[in-house]
């Protein structure tokens, strides 16, 4: 047969994220994987399993529990863990649990601050970890497009977009100094088709809320949430009408819009990708509180 | 160089990605189209030029107008002729993107804007570095892993000097593919002249730098001609719109398939039964049943295995991740490499390379920078600034500043232990490296390895390994290398033979033939050494004895120093002579008889030692009163007669023994 030294796209990007994970592996002491169940997510734990196959991945799955994301996903993610026997570690905010935090009576930013950026921060102090690998990618939102593969936060876990490190060829600078971290996106160069195209290709399980379905549906502020549980207001759920949609991106389900779609498979859901014009990135909530407010977030120590 | 590669007629009535998509397959099903759209390949590219240049303009509808190609395709897919929509559209493509403008007024520092879209033949990467502020940083981190760059001009200003910088680090960072986009040529009423000039000026600049593949467009990416569409508008341009262009550049062959390079990466060890090494193969193809060599320990093995996720492979190559199993137990970690035993990167710790300097804090000499190059991590410190390089001007410059933010300069570095490479202009991969300061751990510079020069030639300032060296009186100059310098051995010409048979005329006529032919030589004469050295000795046997071992020490002393000693002494005794030889090293010491006797000796000698002798002043007199042991097996026998045909003779001894000049 005739050797082909030709690799497509999806192959090259492959090589590049297992690169990037391997490297990881080597030069940090202890390093975690933030699992946030999403289709990245599942795309990047995957690249995890192929760079160290036949081996295990040598580091922890962690995932930052809001205790506000929908129903379907925390399911999916207990089973799919248990099937795959990763070494998983879920985190919530007792604190903000306690004091029952939610969007819907501490409004979305008070509710992503505590439930999501400190129980982060909290999750990496409490394990010491000094790198954790994220499913970002660079062409998700505007602040992302700049964004380091290898992206340094100091000792309060905080970004300085106006200090980061050169990053050339595939040469990554892993030095930090002891409290430091680094946040490592081995999808950077991904692009929503590609994850698409990859989940397609390999067969990766997804929530099921990514295929359209009729849900109910409420629209608040010209997003379309879906009623996921009784914690939703009353008067809103009254209003809940079933609508053919679906899901582009998921998290907590009051924060979280759905599309109306038809895309039922996963073919479907590529062909929609090749076409649609508008970010994934408006169908969260959270983005539009204030100007500018994915970078502020990402200063502060969000992902 | 080539401008117009895809000569053909213009037809605008059809889409061409329609008219491209039908003649591949009418009659395909949605998940043939996904399943061939999965193989399109990966072009990586950097856009230069500033935003006037009308950049963000063509990006935008690069972005924008790659969707509607996909509608088009999956619209036609379908049967369906819904293909209207688009057209009258008017568009501020521009704002498409996340404006870096209002980033930069924000004060939020942009460096490179990473951007994607992908047709059904090729996915793109953008990595979009503003032209103004800190270019060089910023071009070079955007341009590192591109394969192809587009350099903006705007028709109605020229070639300027941004141009020009812009070329230099295209070039430097061993971008291969430029494309010269001569944008707004509506706003010269797409005239062919004023784009015929600009590429004139162009290509007249950019002969003195390597870049073998160029082309130039004419376009305006606000009225969308040649973007994606071919235009009308400029019927005298036969060539191919610019993502056509991006679409059918050949980047594979640019990929070095011919030296393995396989830094490893992480041993992978998740049983007893399994070792491997994992990594991404920089270069060449690794086949399994193939012999390799481990650097630095240099032992040899066979690849057993080539693993994956997705099972074993009978060959890997660029830019695969891999898992290499080996035949042998031979001790393999992170940082090492696994190359063809009989192809070999450079593996040294001394080196030259070209600095891009990265960091707000200027050089301080004597930094112990850590050095990242592949999977290696060790110290490193620049020895010597050789020059800097302006690079508006391409000029280079020699003053002893330290380097600051954006400054490119030619460097001599040493590393702690040797590093595994290849020059950049040859492997990208195995030829770049990152400089990290000690301290704040910042990516301080960047770099690319030249290997114009010998390891040894390099300038240096002293190691401590050096000090070890000089401790034990070793020079830190080899003396291959001097020989490789001077084109000749070190040896000694020692000439043996009574006074006055013409010894010292042969010495000197011999230095001046041998000076004219370009070889470096001292000459040692006795009656010299005698007046000076070896002043206190007579001529008693012990005496003469001291004297010889004296120059024989001196002779030793300049060969290993590369020179050739052309000596001149009486020398009578065979067993001394003996003794001279095992001082210099038999190897480099030959012996030439001057032969005459002592009758013609006494008649051509310049002075009156021998009638001293015949007047009893003097004793002692080799071939008279003392003996004169004629040499037994003389490299070359000479006779004081003939002096032209002695020296002629010489020169072609050190010929043939590959003396002088070395072969």
């Amino acid at each position: 047969m005739q050797e082909s030294y030709n690799l497509s796209h999806l192959k090259q990007l492959e090589a590049e994220a297992i690169h990037i994970i391997r490297e990881v592996a080597a030069e940090f002491e202890n390093p975690v994987m933030l699992y946030s169940i999403g289709k990245d997510s599942s795309v990047m734990v995957r690249l995890a399993e192929k760079a160290f196959a036949p081996g295990k991945v040598p580091f922890p799955l962690m995932h930052i529990d809001s205790q506000w994301k929908f129903k379907e996903m925390i399911k999916f993610r207990d089973d799919y863990a248990k099937e795959m026997g990763w070494n998983l570690i879920v985190h919530y905010n007792k604190e903000g649990k306690k004091n029952g935090v939610g969007p819907f009576t501490h409004g979305s930013k008070v509710h992503t601050d505590i439930m999501k950026t400190q129980a982060l921060l909290q999750g990496l102090t409490l394990h010491k970890f000094d790198a954790a690998f994220g499913g970002a990618r660079r062409d998700e939102e505007k602040s992302r497009a700049k964004e380091r593969i290898f992206s340094f936060r100091d000792r309060s876990h905080q970004w300085d977009p106006k200090n980061q490190r050169p990053e050339l060829w595939s040469i990554y600078n892993a030095r930090v100094h002891k409290g430091e971290s680094i946040r490592v996106f081995p999808i950077s160069n991904w692009t929503e088709l590609d994850i698409w195209q990859y989940i397609r290709l390999e067969h990766i399980p997804i929530v099921p809320l990514y295929y359209a379905k009729e849900r109910p549906i409420v629209e608040i502020d010209g997003n379309l949430i879906m009623v996921d549980d009784e914690r939703m207001p009353e008067e809103l759920r009254k209003q809940a009408k079933m609508r053919m949609v679906r899901f582009r991106t998921l998290g907590c389900y009051p924060l979280t819009g759905a599309v109306e779609s038809d895309a039922d498979t996963i073919e479907k859901i590529v062909e929609e990708m090749m076409t649609v014009q508008q970010s994934e990135r408006t169908t969260r909530v959270i983005d539009f509180d204030q100007s500018a407010s994915m970078e502020q977030k990402k200063r502060e120590g969000y992902f | 160089m080539k401008d117009n590669p895809n000569d053909r007629a213009i037809d605008s009535n059809k889409s061409r990605t329609v008219e491209a998509w039908e003649a591949v397959n009418p009659a395909v099903d949605i998940n043939a189209f996904l399943d061939q759209d999965e193989k399109k390949d990966l072009l990586r590219l950097l856009t230069a030029g500033s935003v006037d240049d009308g950049k963000s303009t063509l990006i935008g509808r690069l972005l924008f107008d790659s969707k509607k190609l996909y509608e088009d395709q999956l619209a036609s897919l379908e049967a369906d002729s819904k293909r209207e929509g688009h057209a009258g559209e008017e568009i501020d493509y521009a704002l498409l993107l996340d404006g870096l403008k209002a980033e930069r007024e924000q004060g939020i520092t942009i460096d490179v804007a990473y951007r994607y879209f992908s047709t059904n033949k090729r996915k793109f990467i953008i990595a979009d570095t503003p032209g103004h502020e800190q270019y060089t940083r910023n071009m070079i981190t955007g341009g590192s892993t591109a394969d192809l760059a587009i350099l903006l001009i705007d028709a109605s200003q020229g070639v300027l000097t941004q141009t020009r910088r812009h070329t230099f680090l295209v070039n430097l960072l061993g971008i291969r593919h430029v494309v010269v986009a001569v944008n707004k040529m509506d706003l010269v009423d797409y005239r062919q002249d004023i784009f015929d000039a600009i590429c004139r000026d162009y290509r007249e600049f950019v002969t003195r730098l390597d870049i073998p593949d160029l082309h130039f467009i004419p376009l305006s990416a606000l009225k969308g001609d040649n973007v994606v569409e071919p235009t009308v508008q400029m019927p005298w341009y036969r060539g191919p719109s610019i993502l056509e262009l991006l679409e059918s550049i050949h980047i594979v062959s640019d990929r070095n398939f011919i030296d393995l390079r396989y830094p490893v990466q992480y041993v992978l060890r998740p049983s007893r039964t399994f070792r491997g090494f994992s990594g991404q193969i920089a270069s060449g193809i690794i086949r399994k049943g193939d012999r390799i060599m481990a650097l630095p320990s240099r032992r040899q093995s066979t690849v057993s295995s080539i693993v994956t996720y997705d099972g074993e492979l009978e060959y890997a190559f660029p830019p695969q991740s891999v898992t290499i199993t080996l035949e042998d137990e031979i001790d393999v970690s992170r940082g090492d490499m696994l190359v063809h035993p009989h192809n070999v990167p450079r593996v040294e710790k001394h080196f030259e390379a070209t600095l891009v300097w990265m960091d707000e804090q200027p050089l301080t000499p004597d930094t112990q920078f850590y050095i990242k190059q592949t999977a290696n991590t060790t110290r490193a410190r620049i020895d010597e600034i050789r020059y800097q390089i302006d690079v508006n001007t391409l000029h280079k410059s020699s003053d002893a500043r330290p380097l600051e933010l954006n400054e490119i300069a030619r460097v001599v570095i040493t590393a702690s232990k040797p590093i595994y490479f290849d020059p950049y202009t040859k492997n990208r991969q195995t030829g770049s490296f990152i400089l990290i300061d000690p301290v704040s751990h910042n990516t301080s510079a960047v770099g690319m390895i030249i290997d114009r020069m010998d390891s040894n030639d390099l300038p240096s300032r002293i190691t401590e390994n050096d000090r070890r060296h000089i401790a034990s009186g070793r020079s830190l100059v080899h003396r291959k290398k001097r020989e490789e310098r001077y084109n000749q051995r070190g040896v000694t010409l020692w000439i043996t033979g009574l006074h006055g048979s013409g010894k010292k005329e042969l010495v000197y006529a011999l230095e001046r033939r041998l000076f004219n032919l370009g070889a470096k030589t001292v000459v040692l004469d006795g009656s010299v050494i005698r007046s000076g050295l070896s002043r206190e000795l007579d001529f008693s046997p012990a005496d003469r004895a001291e004297h010889l071992r004296r120059v024989a020490y001196i002779c030793r002393i300049l060969n290993e120093q590369g020179i050739i000693t052309l000596c001149s002494f009486v020398s009578p005794c065979e067993d001394i002579r003996l003794q001279l030889s095992e001082i210099v090293g038999e190897e480099q010491f030959s012996l030439l008889y001057m032969d005459a006797d002592i009758d013609y000796c006494r008649s051509h000698t310049t002075d009156d030692l021998y009638d001293r002798a015949d007047a009893g002043t003097v004793d002692q007199i080799p071939g008279l009163d003392a003996p004169y042991d004629v040499p037994r097996k003389p490299d070359l026998t000479l006779f004081p007669a003939e002096l032209e045909e002695s020296v002629e003779s010489v020169v072609s001894f050190l010929q043939e023994r590959n003396i002088f000049p070395l072969k």
